[in-house]
């Protein structure tokens, strides 16, 4: 079936000449990267932009980073880019294990991390990864530059806070990431690709302090505070998954939908959990399993 | 508006005018004339659209076709021009497929797979061709066919 809705397209050469159109074209316009959910959005009829703003061809958006502290991943950064990054694997290896689960291959060659986040359905899989590696989201508008952290970002289901007229120019993330354990545990209904039924990012320093984030099993990607709290310092042990088994329902408000009951989602979520921990505290040890691994 | 691009496509130039809303698959069947990308699930799922665009194998239906503009992109029939080659041969040898609509993305996908990692696992190939839906054979007789194909040498 074609694309029925008829629209320009412009492909700026700057990003002044980006947030020039964004600005003027407001809510009409539609920012277009690898284009994976937007080409899917515009033949379901689900979003009926007057422009498509295609910044593929603006330079240094495709760049993996380390400036000092932190490390910087642009908007045109895709999955298979941030697979095949040295630095990626070597010093932020969470990334790695997020992206070999994304869809397909085909896909992940053009999806991108930034874009994944815009689209912002709930169980996105680089969300729990961006909220546990605490990320800062960078943004171009009308009014200059402005940065959103990563939990401030996500409004609700396929909203954020990106207003109109502005355009995302990158994550940052601190460097000091490099020196925790972490994992990535998506549930999906088969092996190959499927969107996760539920997903838990795990990152432990190494002081035993813990950040946490689920995926699907809410309006958005959500980080869990107050169960890091609950388990800060301590090691894996039964004693410590009771306790933050405990938080769970707390924490998460699952639905039931076509892929999954909520009453399996927050079992699921347990199990998943702990599994988490368990990697990600034997990678801090460095006899974890190797990043990418499935875990379930 | 139309805009003119330019595509090669497998090794040929096209001058071609397009609309913003003309996908890349749809102009490579419908304007160039090339039939092995599939027109499938049209959202990304099935991999039956699939080319290997500047490199990297897409999903044809999930490009416009002015993204494209500048780019190379290459089907099956630029792999087949003087016959089936090393890899076709192994799925024909193995009878891998039997209605054909999955092959050209499986083809495709497999050649991608292998141009970086000659001697891939099952495991890999299994992982490579998990988005290329094949709803005839059950993937055996295909991932065999690979597997046959990359343990020749040591044969």
């Amino acid at each position: 079936m074609p694309i029925a809705h008829e629209f320009d397209y412009l492909k700026p050469a700057s990003l002044e000449d980006a947030v020039a159109v964004l600005a003027k074209r407001g809510e009409g316009a539609q920012v277009l990267a690898g284009g994976t959910d937007v080409v899917a959005l515009l033949r379901d009829g689900a979003i009926a932009p007057e422009v498509v703003v295609d910044i593929k061809g603006i330079a240094g958006l495709a760049d993996i980073r380390l400036a000092g502290e932190r490390l910087f991943i642009g908007p045109l950064v895709t999955f298979t880019d941030l697979i095949e990054s040295e630095l990626i694997r070597e010093s932020f290896p969470l990334f790695y294990e997020m992206a070999v689960k994304v869809a397909s291959k085909g896909i992940r060659n053009r999806a991108t991390v930034v874009g994944n986040i815009c689209s912002a359905v709930p169980s996105c899989d680089a969300g729990p990864v961006v909220l546990v590696y605490d990320a800062q989201v960078l943004i171009l508008g009308p009014e200059g530059e402005r940065a959103v952290h990563i939990d401030e970002w996500f409004t609700g289901p396929k909203k954020t806070d990106l207003q109109s007229g502005e355009l995302v120019v990158g994550l940052e993330m601190p460097s000091s990431a490099q020196a925790c354990g972490g994992s990535y545990v998506k549930l999906g209904r088969y092996r190959g690709e499927d969107l996760a039924q539920a997903s838990v990012a795990v990152l432990v320093s190494p002081d035993y302090e813990y950040r946490v984030a689920f995926g699907a099993v809410g309006p958005v990607p959500v980080r869990a505070k107050k169960l890091e709290a609950a388990i800060k310092g301590e090691e894996p042990t039964e004693e410590m998954f009771a306790v933050a088994r405990k938080f769970i329902a707390r924490e998460t408000s699952p639905i039931t939908d076509i892929r999954a009951t909520a009453e399996y989602r927050t079992h699921m979520l347990e199990v998943m959990l702990e599994r988490g921990i368990r990697a990600a505290v034997a990678r801090l040890n460095g006899d974890g399993p190797e990043y990418g691994t499935r875990h379930i | 508006m139309k805009h003119s691009i330019t595509l090669n496509v497998n090794g040929e130039e096209w001058d071609i005018d397009v609309a913003p809303n003309d996908t890349l698959l749809e102009v490579l069947r419908d304007r160039v004339g090339i039939k092995s990308p599939k027109v499938g699930c049209e959202r990304g799922d099935c991999g039956a659209c699939t080319v290997i665009l500047d490199g990297r194998t897409v999903r044809s239906c999930l490009v416009l076709a002015v993204e494209a503009d500048g780019c190379g992109v290459l089907t099956v029939e630029a792999l087949s021009k003087d016959g089936p080659n090393e890899l076709q041969q192994a799925f024909i040898d193995r009878n891998s497929f039997q209605c054909g609509f999955c092959a050209p993305g499986v083809v495709l996908t497999v050649s991608e797979l292998l141009a970086t990692n000659p001697k891939p696992t099952e495991d890999e190939v299994k992982e490579a061709i998990a988005g290329n839906l094949c709803r005839c054979t059950g993937y055996t007789p295909i991932v065999e066919a690979v597997m046959e194909l990359v343990g020749k040498d040591e044969a």
